[in-house]
């Protein structure tokens, strides 16, 4: 087990250096630097350019550049925005949890319903609920997310007016954020003042439910479809026979003795879609206004400002990283034969 | 009154208009503490048999008999939930291949606890001490370390001790051993021979040993049915019915067995391979293979009839026939 760690954690720091190029070089890929940007139309005076650029730093070579870029990284220093003179870290730490919050909502919705209609489908098949279930993933998977949420906007939202069209919560409510998860804020709000925050709960979870969906859909048809070929996989399997032979009720044979094995590989992909979760979160964000990472990153991708692509995308890379490292030890222990291997 | 009687099982899958019956017509009865042999090639139902006995035969598959009662219970009219009572409890199966008969995920000891707790209500200290008890009867050394072992972690062979120490974990009336030991090594395979027919002798249990090697039979089966294509070719008493047999498929494994020790898949007697869903003649299934094969043969099903020691499925039963007579029908 050890060596297994080991073996994991030794391709990471390749995998952070590759990181730090890339945003260092894509960044300054695109044309314009942060003070062209924030002058926009206006004219530029040449001196007062190369002043500001020199005090930024930004004048000296590249490499030069990415040798201080990394040498801030060693000391823990993520530096500050270029526009807001903010700490990049302290920036990301407010922004953080509506990312997490958002991202764990339709995680949730999509392991739910994902299983449920995977495992259901793989138990029925043939029947049209599997055909049903596979035809709506299949759909699922290659929907458009900025289409699709603003096909649910316009019909939740606009037409049945069930749903709010963006933001946490409606302006009304004064919340001092305690978590950082508006779910559970309104609700602690509303215990502690009920006539101020009355419905502060309820208008949170209205405000969550479309971005959440939006933002679960893929993970949902992927998890659904690897659920049910992974069941009926392991629906095959000898021991499966010997559990039914057993005289084991069907509700043992599927659960205990059959989703038990089939959920090693549906873990590995659930692991696997916190990349594409961060990736949609960037678009659903934007679409719903939604207050997080995202919509951070696409701001200052769009401002040129270097130390907080540089440095955001690089906590949303070690996060994703370290998420997929938790799989791979939780693919480890749920499999008892790599957690034996020597 | 026997332990179990089977009457006129057929099991059929696929496309109801043109189904592929695997088995047809099967008759077979096992009384209280006997040995049965079924022996056959490869495709020739007996797996499946067992299955629509165990109740394991799923949809699209279908399973109808005049009669499968067991211990007096007629298993057609029960319900899912009460056959499922008596299987795996009374009439218990072990499989071909112990390496994957086993759940990878689970403990030895919970696979066998499992069984005690479901039909046994057995908990605790009690469900522990009958686990380790029953490890012991199937002689697996060092019992007690090995109940927290993971399958992957035992020999083949191991495996199947620990496959077999749940099926007589209720102590069963009726042990079906599905090839148990194909899958093993030469030196172990004898060794889990000794240990099913020791066990069956000490539990007075009655036992299905089904092999596709006669010798195994011939040295610990009471009785034996042949089975070819999804029939009984022909079912009788031990010694007698491998002195004489009366079926000429019966006659070939006999003259096979030399070589099957050795390992041959085939049989060298009788060429060609049991018919499957696209390829099974309207007349007797063995008329295409069959070296005494007459006209009759091919257009008409023979009928189980009673021979001289059992009974068979032949226009032309061997045994019932002078030998200058069969000679001649060869040379033709
Ligand atoms: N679930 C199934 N669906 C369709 N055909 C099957 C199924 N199970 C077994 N068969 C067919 O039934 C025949 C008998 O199989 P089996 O009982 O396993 O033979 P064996 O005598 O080797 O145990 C074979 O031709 C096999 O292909
Ligand atoms: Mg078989």
């Amino acid at each position: 087990m050890l060596l297994f760690l080991f073996r994991r954690l030794s391709v990471l720091i390749p995998t952070f250096l590759g990181v730090t190029l890339l945003t260092f070089g894509l960044i300054r890929m695109i044309p314009g630097d942060p003070i062209e940007v924030m002058v926009g139309e206006r004219t530029l005076d040449p001196a007062m350019h190369a002043a500001a650029m020199h005090r930024l730093g930004l004048d000296k070579p590249l490499p030069a550049q990415y040798f201080d870029y990394l040498t801030n990284l060693l000391h823990g220093n993520f530096g500050e925005s270029l526009i807001t003179r903010d700490s990049v870290w302290h920036e990301f730490t407010t922004l953080f949890p509506a990312t997490l919050e958002l991202a764990t909502a339709a995680m949730i919705f999509a392991v739910v319903v994902g299983l449920l209609a995977g495992v259901i489908a793989a138990i029925k098949r043939g029947s049209i609920f599997d055909h049903g279930v596979m035809g709506i993933s299949l759909t699922g998977f290659s929907m458009p997310i900025f289409w699709w949420g603003l096909i649910l906007i316009m019909f939740f939202s606009v037409k049945l007016g069930w749903t709010p069209v963006s933001g946490r919560l409606d302006l009304a409510y004064d919340i001092t954020p305690r978590t950082g998860f508006m779910l559970i804020d309104s609700w602690l709000a509303e215990r502690a003042d009920p006539s101020a925050n009355a419905g502060a709960f309820v208008d949170a979870l209205k405000h969550l439910i479309l971005p959440a969906i939006v933002l679960g859909t893929i993970p949902l048809a992927v998890i659904a479809r690897m659920t049910r070929s992974s069941m009926l996989e392991v629906l095959r399997e000898d021991y499966v026979r010997t559990a039914r032979a057993k005289g084991l009720s069907p509700a043992r044979v599927i659960f205990i003795h059959t989703l038990r094995n089939a959920l090693i590989p549906v873990l590995t992909v659930v692991g696997l879609q916190v990349g594409t979760l961060m990736g949609g979160a960037v678009l659903t964000e934007t679409i719903f206004s939604w207050p997080g990472i995202g919509k951070w990153l696409i701001d200052a991708i769009a401002r040129r400002d270097y130390p907080v692509v540089q440095n955001g995308i690089l906590i949303v890379a070690t996060l994703i990283i370290v998420v997929n490292f938790i799989v791979d030890i939780l693919y480890g222990i749920a499999n008892p034969r790599i957690r034996h291997a020597k | 009154m026997s332990l179990l009687t089977i009457k006129n099982l057929s099991v059929a899958f696929g496309n109801p208009a043109n189904p592929f019956r695997a088995v047809e017509n099967m008759d077979l009865t096992v009384n209280q503490g006997e040995i049965v042999g079924i022996v056959g090639e490869s495709g020739s139902g007996k797996s499946v048999t067992m299955m629509a006995l165990m109740g394991l035969i799923d949809a699209p598959g279908r399973v109808t008999a005049d009669e499968l009662s067991f211990d007096g219970k007629n298993l057609l009219k029960l319900s899912a939930r009460e056959r499922r009572k008596i299987v795996g409890k009374d009439i218990a199966m072990i499989f071909q291949d112990p390496m994957t008969s086993l759940n990878p995920s689970y403990t030895v000891g919970y696979q066998i606890m499992e069984v005690l707790k479901v039909h046994q209500g057995l908990r605790g200290a009690k469900l522990k001490q009958r686990a380790l008890e029953l490890m012991e009867m199937v002689e697996i050394p060092a019992a007690k370390s090995r109940l927290d072992a993971y399958p992957h972690q035992l020999s083949g062979g191991m495996s199947q001790r620990v496959v077999i120490a749940m099926a007589i974990a209720c102590n069963p009336k009726l042990l079906i051993a599905d090839e148990p030991t194909t899958a093993l090594d030469v030196t172990i395979q004898a060794q889990i021979m000794d240990l099913l027919v020791n066990l069956q002798k000490s539990q007075n249990m009655a036992l299905i040993m089904i092999t596709h090697d006669l010798a195994v039979v011939a040295e610990m089966a009471d009785r034996v049915a042949v089975m070819y294509a999804g029939q009984v070719a022909e079912l009788g008493r031990v010694p007698e019915l491998f002195r004489q047999p009366a079926h000429p498929y019966t006659e070939a494994l006999l003259a096979s067995i030399p070589e099957h020790s050795k390992g041959a898949e085939r049989l060298s007697t009788l060429p060609g391979i049991v018919p499957g869903q696209y390829d099974r003649p309207s007349g007797c299934l063995l008329s295409p293979r069959c070296p005494y094969v007459q006209e009759r043969c091919r257009a008409e099903r023979p009928q189980l009839t009673p021979s001289a020691n059992g009974s068979v499925r032949c226009h032309f039963p061997l045994i019932a026939q002078p030998v200058e007579i069969r000679d001649r029908k060869v040379a033709q």
